[in-house]
């Protein structure tokens, strides 16, 4: 309890530290197209302008990503992009779209033959890129990684992290407080995951199961899903089959979440409150509409946030908010719960499935 | 390294005139009648020419990177890069040639390398390694993968399942058992003996990029300068010919799969090194780059032809547009699509060549 305590602290001092280039990337991202989205970017400026946006010595950061095949990481590669567009001192080179490793590789090989001044990467696999983002930071480029970690601290200058874990806990302590509404005293929870084999999916579950035993409730039913929208259905399925009655369910992903709600809607149960993950437009418009109770953001902003960063790095800069002259090693977004309340504070940050 | 007639080229004279062998690659090579048709049209339907064309295109492709991004595409260290991105695919694509031109095909391969990738890389393979020494990993890897590659070929020859299908069930498989055996999890080397070897540059140039030369070299002779390779023409033009020329086919055919299977055994110690990693994902659509680099080669997807030289021309093409690509900012979306185009082109030119020297013919 005291880890998750430190950790949830942790989380809070970053987000609220990040808040700024948080609100900045909120502009950035262009999938969206609210009515409501250049009075929020307005204000978004203003809660985060320093003389750190002002254009400085000339750099180019090399951006390296997975290949886009769900919502979320096209939204992580477009918001990168939009972000660098922001800057007249950053030259973006991008290589975008690759699951093989090797191939990825070369794209980082390539950054280094031609001196970029940063580089930006979310591997499609920490580990087998950590050699290569080592051969670079040996070559003086500075690499910020982002949201799948390398094997080694000496790989990255800086790491952008979303907080898996604290996924789960929010998504969890959300629940003990609709269990808490409804004077609910054992209330059957259930939990959809992503890919249960990913460390990703376990830090969220475990986060989840941490969050619901400070309320003394435990997860009943757990089904896993494979973070696209046929498995969501699927699992969704299976799940409702299992369980007669259910009061609460967090589904990890919401790009799977499309199919998990194809599948209540089809068996027509809606007698639980359905709490989603990562923050897709669709969850964001089912919460508008009541449809679904709130969504745990994970944050499709890393890269850009990751951009942000390399720019500095490479200006030789710090982050205004904070004392210490440098960009911090290691930085974890937070991972708020999204609700009616505040659903239209958080519709800029939106991706489309 | 120039590859011509093979089949006629390469029968020594005293069997040329007796050996039914000998007639049945003679009448399958097409390359008597190569000489009588047109100048041009035999230039560029024979190995020579149509190598001459990947050259020009590669050359044009090269063009294209110098116009586009000066001085960092014409850079030594770029063009390592594009080598030491080929190499490992190259190394695919070499295997992949011998059983294509055998008349088969392996749509297992990338499986394969994840697999043979995973095992090389458990936690008792690694302590085997590290107490032993660090070929351990490479044995392991080699082994399991001419092991898959023998299984697909006793299936092919003996089990009589088409090729199509015995290594689609190869490629569900192999690729599961890999999930099973690393947990889905990647596995990371932690053999220093292992990772440091293949560090090592000779003379400069990458140790994968040796290996990917050795592998084409001794692909080449194989499949041009021995009885080995001239059978493995005549199984692929005409299976029922080469069997009653006396050749054993089915043992043949295992060696073919047993070949692309040690290839993939090399391909995976190879993405092990650049990676120090195995991992069950590694290896995915290897069979498709595989298969499209040996095409554009072109080797007959029919069988009775193929080139290495035009396989390794294949890959670098594909290697270097990759590159082109990225150093130009375009996505990887528009890659696939000028792939795509860049196959159909080169089908399309062979055929139109195959027919033109065939009714130019007598």
């Amino acid at each position: 309890m005291s880890r998750n305590t430190r950790r949830r602290r942790l989380a809070l001092a970053t987000g609220a530290a990040l808040s700024g280039v948080l609100f900045l990337s909120a502009c950035s991202t262009d999938t969206n197209d609210t009515d409501n989205d250049s009075g929020s970017s307005d204000s978004g400026q203003a809660n985060a302008a320093s003389s750190n946006d002002d254009p400085g010595k000339k750099v180019v950061i090399g951006f390296s990503g997975p290949a886009a095949d769900h919502g979320w990481l096209a939204a992580i590669n477009s918001s990168a992009i939009a972000e660098a567009k922001k800057y007249s001192d950053v030259e973006l080179k991008t290589a975008e779209g690759t699951n093989d490793a090797n191939q990825q590789i070369s794209q980082v090989e390539t950054f280094i033959n031609d001196k970029v001044d940063a580089i930006v990467l979310l591997p499609t696999d920490g580990a087998a890129l950590t050699d290569v983002a080592t051969k670079a930071m040996e070559a003086g480029i500075p690499v910020v990684n982002v949201d799948r970690e390398f094997s080694t601290p000496f790989a990255a200058r800086t790491t952008v992290l979303g907080d898996n874990y604290g996924m789960g806990v929010s998504a969890g302590t959300y629940a003990c407080d609709v269990i808490e509404k409804k004077g609910l005293d054992d209330a059957v929870v259930a939990e959809i995951a992503g890919i249960d084999a990913l460390p990703l999916t376990q830090d969220r579950s475990k986060g989840f199961k941490d969050a619901l035993k400070a309320c003394g409730q435990n997860v009943d039913n757990r089904v896993a899903a494979e973070f696209t929208v046929e498995s969501g259905e699927k699992a969704a399925s299976n799940l409702l089959q299992a369980a007669p009655k259910i009061d609460v369910i967090w589904n990890h992903d919401d790009d799977q979440g499309v199919g998990v709600k194809a599948a209540f809607d089809n068996a027509g149960r809606d007698e639980f409150a359905f709490i989603g993950g990562a923050g897709s437009c669709n969850a964001m418009q089912w919460i508008k509409d009541g449809q679904m109770a709130a969504t745990v953001i994970y944050p499709p902003t890393q890269a850009a946030d990751g951009i942000g960063l390399a720019r500095l790095i490479a200006q030789e800069k710090g982050m205004s908010d904070l004392v210490q002259v440098a960009v911090p090693k290691r930085v974890v977004l937070d991972a708020p719960v999204v609700t009616k309340d505040n659903v239209n504070d958080y519709q800029d940050l939106c991706f489309e499935s | 390294m120039s590859e011509q007639e093979t089949g006629s080229t390469t029968a020594q004279p005293p069997v040329r005139e007796s050996s039914p062998e000998a007639e049945v690659l003679e009448s399958m090579s097409g390359s008597g009648r190569d000489r009588s048709s047109s100048f041009l049209g035999g230039l560029m339907s024979s190995s020579v020419g149509r190598n001459l064309g990947l050259v020009v295109a590669l050359f044009a492709l090269c063009l294209v990177g110098v116009a586009t991004a000066g001085e960092q595409f014409a850079s030594i260290d770029n063009a390592l890069t594009i080598l030491r991105l080929a190499a490992v695919i190259g190394v695919v694509s070499v295997g992949m040639t011998f059983v294509i031109t055998g008349g088969g095909i392996d749509l297992s391969v990338g499986a394969i390398v994840a697999l043979s990738s995973v095992w090389a890389t458990t936690l008792a393979t690694q302590s085997l390694a590290r107490g032993n020494h660090w070929t351990v990993m490479v044995l392991v890897a080699v082994l399991v993968g001419l092991g898959c590659g023998l299984i697909n070929g006793l299936l092919v020859a003996y089990g009589g399942v088409v090729p199509f299908i015995a290594t689609l069930a190869m490629l569900a498989a192999a690729r599961g058992l890999a999930e099973i055996i690393a947990q889905r999890r990647t596995q990371i080397v932690n053999v220093p003996g292992f990772t440091d070897f293949f560090r090592h540059d000779v003379l400069g140039i990458p140790l994968l990029v040796i290996i990917f030369a050795l592998v084409a070299l001794v692909g080449w002779v194989v499949l041009n300068r021995t009885t080995f390779g001239r059978r493995t023409f005549a199984v692929g033009g005409n299976p029922e010919a080469a069997r009653l020329a006396g050749i054993n086919v089915k043992r043949h055919t295992v060696a073919l799969y047993a070949i692309v299977g040690l290839c993939c055994g090399i391909a995976a110690v190879m993405i092990v090194a650049r990676t120090t990693t195995g991992s069950s994902t590694h290896g995915t659509l290897y069979e498709l780059d595989a298969i499209a680099a040996v095409v554009i080669g072109g080797t007959l997807l029919s069988g009775g032809r193929g080139t290495i030289v035009g396989t390794v021309l294949g890959v670098l093409i594909f290697t270097t547009l990759s590159n082109v690509f990225t150093q130009n900012n375009l996505s990887s979306s528009a890659q696939s699509v000028a792939k795509g185009i860049i196959i159909v082109v080169a089908v399309l030119l062979q055929q139109r060549l195959a027919t033109r020297s065939n009714s130019g013919g007598p």
